[in-house]
């Protein structure tokens, strides 16, 4: 091996500074334009950084594929979910009739709304498949109240970055930004192939997020919170996933 | 840079192998079509245990879920191969590497030529000397299909299974066959590349370890392996 010479010293210097010094721009603007997803710490933060930002570039406004009602599964498969609390039972024992939505946060007007309340707001369904992360998929049709209605009925600020979601089962819940919570194609969802969602597919209240994996699509929907900036919330790494070692962002 | 994107491709592939496999043990079952699941029957079965209690296997045990970090780091390590496969192809291009050393001379496209490679590996018999400097026409098209099909191949069915990729190039998807013959196909390139580094990793030990490994790491031929003929070539050269 030949030794290294003054010149490839000071190239690979030159490079090397360059190099960082272009990391710190892309940081930078990375920051600016919203690209760093809040689970950028730790070893695996520079690759889901990445996929955070080239996918936000990518798809900012692309739809979730939508597929011919031929195609919807035969056999849905609904994950297991933990034993249901005394409260969903209790609610379940009700017909679901005292289910409640509370809205809060970065708004305008906090409100809290019946699941017939959303129902009285524009409607949309869609024919999309659910894939999880572990491999397997299928497709329904899911009819709900887009995201964005609720969010303009409450009034929210445009300061707002993330939308955050809880489930009435602790400690499930999960947060989006914003380029996903006013999608045309998020929903919160009520409806299931043309009636009620079942309980095992989330009813009486999910959210659905087509252009990310399962997980991201909580089930139980009790309240939803409008802010911008997620630190306060559990352990300020986005949502429970990342604290049970998942990425926030599930776009793939 | 040559030497430096194959020891990166190396310690990606690894990870991207053993965070794969764990992904495939929460759901060893694999489809054909755009859906498929636990409801639904399989083109084939792993007969392995689940890390899933939802997924009927003919075990009555489920093992730990680790998909977590698996995830976290099989789109780490394919970013660091993507990255490096780009800036070796690029590199390739501009140096004419493919052209010089991969690309198999025009008298060398022929059955033939191919079957007295393969002939010569059966026998065991000792290669030629021109060996020690370039690839035989068995090697070139080995790498060539790795670095333009495999690759490229595996890349394309991992970002398949992406929804929000899928959202922007439907396309990508369709033609594969639907989300779950991606998936499919993605594991059967994933054995397609093992296979290949079994045999690249075999041949490297039949050809002299020690020498070549320091030949892939310090970047010298072996001075004994070379004919006389060629050293004050390589020395102009610098290696």
């Amino acid at each position: 091996m030949s030794p290294i010479s003054r010149r490839k010293l000071i190239t690979t210097g030159l490079a090397t500074t360059a190099g960082l010094a272009g990391l710190g721009v892309a940081a930078k603007l990375a920051e600016h334009y919203g690209l760093v997803p809040p689970d950028h710490g730790g070893v695996y933060g520079p690759g889901e950084t990445l996929t955070y930002a080239a996918q936000r570039i990518l798809t900012t406004h692309s739809m979730a594929r939508e597929f011919p009602r031929g195609m919807i599964s035969k056999t849905p498969f609904a994950n297991e979910v933990a034993p249901p609390s005394d409260e969903f039972k209790r609610h379940q024992a009700s017909g679901f009739a005292d289910w409640r939505l509370a809205v809060d946060g970065m708004v305008a007007r906090p409100a809290s709304f019946s699941v017939s309340d959303l129902k009285s707001l524009p409607l949309r369904s869609h024919i999309t498949e659910v894939a999880c992360e572990e491999g397997w998929s299928y497709i329904a049709e899911w009819i709900g109240t887009p995201l964005i209605d609720v969010l303009h009925a409450v009034g929210a600020l445009p300061q707002a970055r993330y939308v955050a979601y809880f489930s009435i089962e602790k400690p499930w819940w999960e947060s989006i930004d914003m380029a996903d919570a006013l999608h045309p194609q998020t929903i919160l969802a009520w409806g299931m192939n043309d009636g009620d969602l079942p309980v095992s597919f989330g009813g009486p209240l999910r959210m659905r997020v087509p252009r990310q994996l399962g997980y991201k699509s909580v089930k139980y929907i009790t309240r939803l919170t409008v802010t911008d900036s997620l630190k306060s919330f559990g352990k300020g790494l986005g949502s429970a996933s990342p604290e049970a070692g998942y990425s926030w962002y599930a776009g793939i | 840079m040559v030497r430096v994107t194959h020891w990166i491709t190396v310690i990606s592939f690894l990870a991207l192998l053993v965070t794969g496999l764990e992904i495939v043990i929460s759901h060893p079952r694999f489809y054909w079509g755009e859906t498929g699941n636990a409801g639904t029957s399989p083109l084939f079965t792993l007969p392995i245990p689940a890390s899933r209690a939802t997924v009927p296997t003919a075990y009555g045990f489920v093992m730990p879920d680790q998909n977590g970090w698996s995830r976290y780091l099989h789109f780490q390590a394919a970013w660091a191969a993507v990255l490096t496969g780009l800036v070796y192809v690029l590199y390739g291009l501009w140096t004419r590497h493919f052209r010089n050393d991969l690309v198999p001379a025009r008298a060398d496209r022929s059955w033939r030529a191919y079957w007295a490679v393969i002939a010569r590996y059966l026998r065991r018999a000792p290669a030629d000397e021109t060996e020690a400097r370039s690839y035989n026409v068995v090697q070139r098209t080995a790498y060539l299909t790795v670095i333009f099909v495999l690759f490229p191949l595996i890349i394309w069915t991992g970002l398949a299974m992406s929804p929000a990729f899928a959202g922007v190039f439907p396309t990508a998807v369709t033609l594969l066959g639907g989300r779950q013959s991606a998936r499919t196909i993605h594991f059967f390139v994933t054995w397609a590349l093992v296979f290949f580094v079994v045999v690249h990793v075999a041949m490297v030990v039949q050809a002299g370890f020690k020498s070549r490994m320091r030949g892939m790491i310090v970047g010298e031929a072996d001075a004994a392996e070379i004919p006389l003929e060629i050293l004050p070539e390589i020395s102009k050269e610098g290696v």
